[in-house]
């Protein structure tokens, strides 16, 4: 067991802890709370893969903004500040059975792929992700159209999220 | 010499040395002295943050024309020490009904997220931060940023109380905003420096940038005091109007976690402010000489823009929310845009230039931009002044 | 060594657990936690894939991930928008309970 395989477990099993506990916490604000670890979890799975740009903007957006407005979107759709009833619905149970056939599946279709036990290569020295990822979303030679068509999307979002929720008097 | 050279490293060989010579593997002895230089850092930064405590006080008691603690010791000085051990001795409250593990995981949180930011800031070139420069560095400080915005509504939300609750969303609104035009000028030094990273911000520093981008360092500063939730932004915990907002059900050393942690965080954006806009720990090659000369710079120019935001602090009366978000929104946040765009576009165009002009030329655009924006702001005022007062008019004399 | 495919398992029983989340529960919000974490997990599979890949300065992979960043951050705005929207009207979140377009 390498340091490494360890530190992977390690972030892994708190992360899928804490992904349990998103779905089957009865309080839905803790639920929420359990949401932010679990997005914790990842941006250090990303660190872990070197992907440090997205490690930062995980936090900054997911827990940052998205998460924050998930907690706002709990408060202000109850009428008390608890919650009332059963928090899972009456088929639970077919859920859960889909949930781990799906897991099962994936599993065994991973297992006939041959790329599955490769190991990371080394970084090559002075190499910037950073840099690289910026050269990748700005240059028309790669991804800035794609770029620039998620920046239309978020606007249509903005103006959609704002148009729909907006309280008229 | 070896020592005040570079005491960190000498310090960091020599117990290196002892855990061998106990027979420790290597990397269970770089994980330990690893922690072990973080327990040091906390440990200084909680020190700093007591006497913080004190300045807080003296100074705030200087603007309001009065002394101050002066009875405690000279100056007031053992005054944060008194305070600490009334707080430490106060009867712990929780609020009934409240969450109580969200509730007293709010203040950690709240304290983690300064104490967080404090591993990428380098006090001098031989003691830089994380990985000897964290190559995003500046995004960074944004996400620390965020986890403190999660503490204050968690803190709001768990302590049962509805004026709580009302400051948390308030102060979760104003600080959410304002990350926005803070995110886009952190960028303005990324382009001049090439990299996110910290310590390439201030190696580039040969002319500080806040003579290269002004209006930049202004947006900053004003950002900044809004994140850090001090008025003239403090909706959050408004005394006179909130009762204290979302710190009101905390009693004890956990509201003094949030008050110590305010300070610390309001130090912590000075020295931001130092580095990204006033070269750091550079000083015209002083910082070279010694490392703990450079501790003593960045300290220095930290100083001074902590007394920069004290004074704004009681200066300026707090603005009334929806104020502080159409501020925000109508108007930084576009001029942060524009500003970014500009800039961009006069870094490509006079990079070619000698030092001089490009200076001059990075300067003057600042300035007709911040003149361009002011002008559009007060033909927007005066149109809301007189859409309330009716148009002026000339006096007509009633016989 | 890290092999690839314990980083693709991790990411497999994320997306399950999402799964699970996204079809059991009551609440409105809750089932768009549950999307959150599948969503998460997508792009642990594909920030692992650009790492495992043979040429680490193909960026494909994170800007993938990047975009799924910006999608999933509008898709809660507009979703979340459309439950409080729905809370206003009908006074309840329960995914049971908004059925008056069912037959």
């Amino acid at each position: 067991m390498t340091g490494e395989q360890i530190t992977f477990l390690a972030v892994a099993l708190f992360t899928l802890g804490s992904g349990f506990m998103v779905v089957t916490s009865g309080n839905l604000v803790h639920a929420a709370l359990w949401l932010v670890s679990t997005l914790f979890g990842v941006a250090v799975t990303y660190a872990v893969l070197d992907a440090s740009f997205l490690a930062v903007v995980q936090v900054v957006v997911y827990i940052g903004a998205i998460a924050i407005l998930f907690i706002f979107a709990v408060m202000l759709t109850r009428k008390d500040m608890r919650d009332q009833g059963p928090q899972m619905n009456k088929n639970w149970w077919f859920g859960a059975a889909l949930a781990v056939l799906t897991f099962v599946g994936l599993f065994f279709l991973l297992q006939g792929w041959s790329g599955m036990s490769t190991t990371a290569t080394a970084l090559p020295s002075g190499f910037d992700a950073v840099a690289g990822l910026g050269d990748a979303l700005t240059s028309p030679a790669g991804y800035v159209l794609p770029f620039e068509v998620a920046s239309v999307l978020l606007v249509a979002a903005l103006v959609g999220a704002v148009y729909v929720a907006f309280n008229r008097k | 010499m070896d020592f005040l050279k570079d005491p960190l490293k000498v310090a960091a060989d020599w117990l290196l040395g002892i855990f061998a010579s106990w027979g420790m593997p290597e990397i269970a002895a770089q994980i330990l002295l690893g922690f072990l230089g973080i327990l040091l850092l906390i440990t200084l930064l909680m020190v700093l943050d007591i006497f913080l405590v004190w300045v807080e006080r003296k100074v705030v008691s200087r603007f309001q024309d009065r002394i101050g603690p002066n009875r405690v010791g000279p100056f007031g000085l053992i005054q944060p020490f008194a305070d600490i051990i009334k707080l430490l001795i106060k009867e712990d409250i929780t609020p009934g009904g409240a969450d109580r593990v969200v509730y007293n995981l709010a203040p950690i949180l709240s304290m983690m997220s300064v104490l967080i930011l404090w591993a990428v800031i380098p006090l001098a070139p031989t003691i830089l931060g994380v990985d000897a420069d964290l190559n995003i560095g500046a995004l960074y400080i944004i996400a620390a940023g965020a986890i403190g915005t999660l503490s204050i509504i968690m803190a709001g939300w768990s302590s049962n109380n509805k004026y709580s609750l009302i400051g948390a969303f308030r102060e979760v609104a104003v600080m959410l905003s304002f990350e926005i035009p803070m995110l886009t000028v952190m960028l303005i030094p990324t382009i001049f420096a090439g990299s996110m990273g910290i310590v390439t911000i201030i190696n580039k520093q040969d002319t500080w940038f806040f003579f290269l981008a002004p209006l930049a360092a202004m947006i900053f500063f004003i950002a900044a005091i809004a994140e850090l939730g001090r008025a003239p932004f403090d909706m959050g915990e408004a005394e006179s109007e909130l009762v204290s907002g979302y710190n009101v059900e905390y009693s004890g050393m956990k509201f003094g976690m949030f008050y110590a942690g305010e300070l610390l965080h309001a130090f912590t954006f000075g020295g931001f402010w130092a580095i990204l806009f006033f070269g750091g720990y550079r000083f015209f090659g002083l910082e070279l000489v010694n490392p703990l000369l450079a501790i003593a710079i960045l300290f220095f120019k930290a100083f001074i823009g902590y007394w920069l935001i004290m004074w704004v602090r009681y200066t300026l009366l707090r603005i009334r929310i929806d104020h502080m978000l159409a501020f925000n929104w109508k108007f930084l946040t576009p001029v942060a845009f524009v500003l970014l765009m500009v800039t961009a576009l006069m870094n490509a165009l006079l990079a070619d230039l000698p030092g001089w002009l490009y200076i001059s030329g990075m300067f003057l655009s600042n300035v007709l931009l911040t003149w361009g924006a002011l002008e559009i702001a007060r033909h927007y005022s005066r149109g809301e002044r007189e859409k309330v007062e009716g148009a002026k008019q000339v006096v007509e004399v009633h016989h | 060594m890290v092999p690839l495919s314990w980083y693709l398992i991790f990411a497999a029983a994320l997306f399950s657990i999402g799964l699970f989340g996204v079809l059991s529960r009551r609440n409105a919000v809750a089932i768009l936690l549950g999307i959150e974490l599948m969503l998460n997990s997508v792009n642990i599979n594909l920030a692992a894939f650009w790492r495992y890949g043979d040429d680490v300065s193909v960026m494909a992979g994170q800007v993938f991930a990047i975009i799924v960043f910006a999608v999933a951050a509008a898709e809660v705005a507009v979703g979340l928008a459309l439950v409080i929207s729905v809370y206003r009207r009908r006074n309840t979140v329960i995914a049971d309970n908004i059925d008056m377009m069912k037959w």
